[in-house]
Parts: structure tokens; sequence; C-alpha cells
């Protein structure tokens, strides 16, 4: 059987969501305890989670997170990572041994900075030189997979249910502002711990439940602005499409989501001229990026959060308030869980997105 | 090669099943809405994200099928008139051929596309200005690389009127455009149109699908031109050389899945609208041409046989005992434009309720999520090497 990475798998899930815009960091308890009420939506092949505001000592550095089968794979990396980056600190990212989680890949991390000759010579920021790093890694690398590259954010995921996988990284001795999770339920058994989520590219994150009928569709036209998508996911076309629109083409996130997800043809005949303006133009240009099919997605970054149904709400999706605290989830149950007297709870419309961005962003 | 069967039988289509539901229709909305035109990388937006960038011309469709190119001349007006207010009735267009514009068929102007072909029979500035598209046709698929030949016993006086030669002539188009030798030359044209017109229709460049389509496609799109329309092997015509419509171009499917492959290789996909042609016989066929990469589709011969075309083949002899390929008074009565509509308006929207429902079952809710999505295919029975071009797996993979 094909790896994962070779394969596209369809699959069922959970994903839960906190965020405290005020900036104020909390311990990835409350996350793991959300997401573990949850269990019966996913089946233990796949567990994950991302945290922001983690690596407050290393704020300005890119975080990688990284997953290598064997040695060689370590050393060709690292080679590749010394090549092209100036590297604070590097280790092992620590974990626990716990009963039900076998099979890990060699999990390490490290705190870079582009290296100034080259981000001269290949004449990119330095978003888009992590990016195209990232992706080569990914790419040319047997053995090696980028888990997440981000600054002040990790990714930390693996094959188990997510609250066994949040006890082997030790999350709750972390603390983060944004805290998003995932429970995989895969329909068959590749063991990959590259395929749990979330999915990241930069600071950007993604957890995903849902099968998007339109991937052929979406990753061709990513393919057409230079993206390759090596993990046959669902999840990496989200985070392609949203990395395309947002940071490359300098869209706001409201507009990313409504291409995603935007209203139906009939709905716009109705809207006010410079709204039916504006959605006929992102339809008839960004068509081929509209995501068909069932899903519930959020998706982190480094100063927001944002959950999105699909046009129909063929999965499910619930939001809750209280104080500063924005919680999204698959279900209702895994924010009461955490959060018994919400100030508002509410089920976002199809295709409505849930925004929540720090404060000292608005400002 | 016209014994062969068609390739589409070969790619099944796949459904939805547990992992994902399928849609139904029936309860659901489901839409078939299609914008043809020249698209822009990215739309900028004002500080205050109000939309700055201002679109191009498109087409705008109701349901992802047009009516191909016959011209007033080779169809009867009666034939002319039935495409005309089904078009209209269906939000869709039809094409003119290059024949020119009856004058009573300007009122439907909103729905047609006039074609620019290389007899130029009945292209002045009234007749682009009245059309909501403009078509340059350099090949069609029934007869690549020749041109047209009307019988003078088909111009009477109303056909002799519209394509402005005199009556009982023989109406020959050149094989080439003479003014197009070479791509620089088909710019010249698609601007020359676009001045014209005041830059208000989008102009289509048709040429039939050859060995080296793709080449040709990606050189239309930087030529200028907003939509390309390609038209395969199968295409039918009442009137071209046996051993030439025989034997000359490829299939659709393969021509549809390399343009679309070398557009999007080259990063222009986006920016272009394809229009696939060439023996779209059923909506299954459209579904699959659309999974390859076309845009919309053009129908000819399926259309004329909802208004009671028998396939008999005599077309060139202009006594088509249907009132359809003719201009003889007695026979064109035969063909009454109010029903020849209503059949042809029945067939479409049957097409489009079985398109909605094979989406549907796909899991897909709207056809713009079905353009290029080659994982909706599978090849049973085909080489390795035609799945490879085709840009789909084998059934099982």
């Amino acid at each position: 059987m094909l790896r994962e990475k070779y394969e596209r798998v369809p699959s069922g899930c959970a994903v839960s969501g906190i965020m405290d815009r005020s900036g104020r960091r909390f311990s990835g308890n409350d996350i793991i305890q959300s997401i573990a009420l949850m269990r019966e939506r996913s089946n233990g092949l796949g567990g994950g989670f991302a945290a922001y505001g983690i690596y407050p000592e290393y704020k300005d550095h890119y975080a990688f997170h990284m997953f290598y089968d064997d040695e060689q794979a370590r050393e060709i990396s690292e080679r590749f990572l010394n090549e092209h980056f100036n590297i604070a600190e590097a280790g092992p990212i620590p974990t626990k041994k716990v009963s039900s989680i076998k099979n890990e890949p060699i999990i390490w991390r490290y705190f870079a900075l582009p290296k100034e000759e080259k981000l001269t010579s290949s004449g990119l920021l330095p978003d888009e030189f992590v990016a195209q790093c990232v992706i080569n890694l990914n790419k040319k690398i047997d053995g090696a997979f980028v888990v997440s590259s981000g600054k002040n954010m990790g990714a930390f995921k693996g094959v188990g249910y997510p609250e066994d996988i949040g006890e082997f990284y030790r999350l709750y001795e972390y603390e983060g502002y944004t805290w998003t999770a995932h429970g995989r339920f895969p329909t068959n058994t590749p063991g990959w711990w590259g395929g749990a989520h979330p999915f990241t590219l930069l600071d950007l994150s993604v957890v995903h439940n849902g099968e998007l009928s339109s991937y052929g569709t979406n990753r061709r036209y990513l393919n057409e602005f230079g993206y390759e998508c090596t993990m046959q996911t669902d999840t990496e076309v989200v985070a392609y499409l949203l990395d395309l629109f947002t940071r490359r083409q300098g869209m706001p996130l409201e507009m990313a989501c409504k291409i995603m997800a935007p209203p139906m043809w009939d709905e716009i005949e109705r809207m006010p001229d410079d709204d039916k303006a504006l959605y006929t133009a992102l339809r008839t240009v960004y068509g081929k990026a509209l995501m068909n099919g069932p899903f519930s997605i959020i998706v982190a970054f480094s100063n927001g959060m944002v959950a999105l149904n699909d046009r129909i709400k063929l999965r499910p999706l619930v939001a809750a308030e209280k104080g500063d605290v924005l919680y999204v989830s698959s279900e209702e149950s895994a924010i009461i869980e955490i959060c018994p007297q919400p100030d508002k709870i509410w089920a976002p419309r199809a295709g409505e997105p849930v925004i929540g961005m720090l404060e000292e962003v608005k400002a | 090669m016209r014994q062969l069967p068609a390739l589409c039988h070969f790619l099944p289509y796949t459904c939805s099943q547990v992992t994902n539901p399928s849609i139904d229709p029936l309860r659901e909305p489901m839409e078939l809405k299609t914008y043809l035109g020249r698209k822009p990388d990215k739309l900028e937006f004002d500080e205050n994200g109000r939309l700055v960038t201002k679109l191009t011309p498109q087409l705008v469709l109701n349901v992802p099928i047009m009516f191909s190119a016959m011209s007033f001349g080779s169809i009867s007006l009666n034939a002319c008139e039935s495409l005309a207010r089904a078009a209209t009735q269906l939000g869709i267009y039809y094409n003119t051929g290059e024949g020119g514009l009856h004058s009573s068929l300007y009122r439907y102007g909103k729905n047609t596309i006039a074609q620019v072909a290389s007899g130029r029979f009945g292209v002045h500035a009234d007749y682009l200005n009245a059309a909501a598209a403009l078509e340059i046709k350099i090949g069609q698929g029934a007869k690549p690389g020749i041109g047209g030949h009307l019988p003078g016993e088909k111009v009477r006086a109303e056909v002799s009127a519209t394509r402005m030669i005199p009556e009982g002539s023989d109406a020959i188009s050149p094989a080439p455009h003479h003014d197009i030798y070479s791509i620089e030359d088909l710019r010249q044209l698609i601007y020359a149109l676009k001045e014209a017109t005041n830059y208000a229709k989008p102009v289509i460049v048709k040429i039939a699908a050859v060995h080296n389509v793709a080449a040709i496609a990606s050189g239309i799109a930087r030529a200028g031109a907003d939509i390309i329309a390609i038209d395969g092997f199968r295409g039918g015509t009442g009137a071209a050389p046996l051993r030439i419509r025989d034997n000359v171009g490829i299939p659709i499917e393969m021509a549809i899945a390399a343009v679309d492959t070398r557009l999007k290789e080259e990063g222009i996909r986006h920016q272009v609208s394809v229009v696939a042609a060439g023996s779209m016989r059923n909506s299954a066929d459209i579904i699959k041409a659309i999974a390859l990469g076309a845009d919309a589709v053009y129908i000819a011969t399926s259309a004329l046989i909802a208004i009671g075309c028998h396939m008999c083949q005599k077309c060139n002899t202009g006594k088509c005992n249907w009132g359809i390929a003719t201009q003889d008074p007695q026979l064109v009565k035969r063909l009454n434009p109010n029903i020849g509509a209503r059949r042809l308006v029945n067939l479409i929207t049957a097409w489009e309720h079985e398109i909605k429902e094979m989406l549907g079952g796909m899991g897909i809710n709207s056809i713009e999520s079905l353009r290029g999505n080659r994982e909706m295919l599978r090849g049973v029975g085909l080489t390795q090497k035609e799945m490879d071009i085709l840009g789909i797996k084998a059934a099982g993979e």
C-alpha cells in the first residue's frame, strides 16, 4: 500500500480551537480536554495541535518542527538547514512515553533565521524564502517532513488519539494564546505521522474536518501559482489557498473566506449593486478556488483564528465567546466541557466565517 | 477513424459514498452558471475593501452549453431562428457560423455569437456590434485544414443579401484566412475586432483539435483571445469531403486534456476560457469534457437532431426533407421555429437536470468545482500513455 503521502485518504474528524484575543497565554490543558471529549469522532489514527505564543524567548526566529524517519534523513536535512539558516538552538522536542503511542519518528526542533547572503542572492522576502525551503525539504529529502515552520508557534501531531498525542508532547507545559486541535478518523490505516493534522505553512495552520470534492480543481488552480501539492491532502489545499490570497495577493482574510465558501448565485442576485458586483467578480475570477464538498476548518495564524464551514453546512461547527476568549469546535459539548457558561454560543451559518483577531492587531 | 468508439466511453466518473455525502439537486441548490471570458490573475481592493478591478466583458451562461456555428445558408432561416429563440430563452448563446446575420435575427443579438471566418461573408460593423461575442474560426473539427463550400443552389435571395454575394453563386471560403499566416497576424485580427466593437465583447478563437493543439492554444491565449474553442475530430457536418472528415484531427477528450494541462503548466489557464466541441452527444459527454478541463461546450448535431434532423447526410444537396439544411421555401416551411425552439429548450433543460444529478452524485454543488477535476474520472481499457495524457488514473487506482 502506498504511504499516505502518495495517496489521498478521506477522513472524518473532530476539530476544536481556543483563542484569547487579549493575547493572554494559557496552558494546553483546555484544548486537550476539549478534543478528548470528542473521542468518538476520531479512531486513534491521527491527532494533533497547533499552538501560538509558545516560544516568546525565540519569537523572531522561525521555529522548525521536524519529523525524520531515520538518522540519515536528519543528517541530510540538517545539512540543508545549516546551509540556508543560522540556527540559534536545536534539539529533540521533549516527549513523554505514552503506552498507546508507538512508532514515533525522530522529532526535532530548530530555531533559525535565514542567512543574510542566501536571502540576498535569492531576492526573496524572508517568509517566501522559508516557504520555498519548506517545500524543498518536503519534496526532495526522503524521510524528512516539516511539521511547522512559523515564528513563535508550533504544530505537534502524530498517530494516536489526540489526548494521548497531547500528553506525549507534554503540551500542558506550554503556554499559548491560541490553540487548535484535531482528532482524525481516516478511512484506512496508513499510520504516517506527517499525515495527521494540523497542516502548516509558515505561521498558518489548518485543522480540517471534511473531504473536498473540488480537490482536483483546487489543486490544479494552485499549480498555476507555483504551489505543488505534494501531500495529497485536502488540508494542504486549504493552507495554500489561504497563503495565496492573504499573504501573496494581500487580500483581506474575510474576502479569502468568501472565495473558498462563496454565497449562492441566487443570493448574489438579491444583493445591493456594490455587493453583487463584488461577489460576481469573486466567483468569476476565483471559481476554481471554491472549496466544494463538506468541511469545517479552523485556521490559525500569528494574529488570529478563523473557523469556516462549507456552503451548505455538511459538517458541524459551533462557536462561543466568553470575555476575550473565542471558542470554536465540531460540537457544543466540547466547548461546554471547558467553558460551562459562555457569554454567547451559536452555530455559524454555512459559509459565514467566524474570525478572531488579537486586540493589538485590531488597533 | 469514425468507426472508433468515442473515448469518453472509457472514462467512468465517480460519485460520493459515505465519506462525502452526495447532494440531492431536488432539495439543495445546484449551480451551473458559467462566465466565459478573460480573467485577471487577481482582484485588487482599495483600503476599504472595495473592489477596484474592472472585469473585461464576459459571456454569462445559465448552463455551460452553447449552440455551435451553423451558418444561414447551410441551414434554413427557420432553423437559425429556432436556435436563436432557444438560446434567448435558455440564457445561453448560439453561433451564426460564417453566413452573416439575417436582418430578422438582429433582435436576438444579446444571445448571438457572430463568427468571422475566412470568407468574411456578411461581416460588417452592424453585424459585429449586434452580437454578444465574436468568434474567429480558424478550423472546424469535421474538416480541419480546408475551407467551406456553399453550393450556389442554396444561395437564394435572402442568403445572398445576408452574405453580401450574388444570388446563385457558390460561396467558397478559403482554407486559411488570407490575412492570418502566423500567430502575430491572428493577434492583429483579434484586436481589429476588439477595436471595431470598442472592447465591449469577448473574442473567441476556434480551432480544430489537431496534433499540436496544446501549443497552438497557448499561442492563441497569448495573442489576446478571451476564449479558445476546440473542435474534436468527431465534429459533425453534412458537407465535408469524406476522406478529410474521416482522417484528420484528434479526439476532443485528448485535445481538451492536453490544452488544459499545457495552459496550467504555463500558469495562464485561469486567464482564458476553453470551450470543447465535436460530438457532445449527451449530458455525460459534457460532464467528462468539463472534468477534463473545458469551461463549457458547443453542441450542433445534437441540437439539429432535437429539431428533426435524421442524419441522412444529404445537406449538400439542399434538399433536406426536414426543413433544416435547405433553402427551398417549400421545404423550409416544414420546420416551425416555434416548435423548433421549444424542442431545443427541452433538450437543454433535460441535459441541465441530468448534469445536476451527476454533479450532486459527485458531491459537488457548483460546476466550477468540476473544471479540470480529473480526480472525478478513471480510465478503463486505455493505455497508460493515454491515461497520462488525459491526466487520469486507471479504474481501481
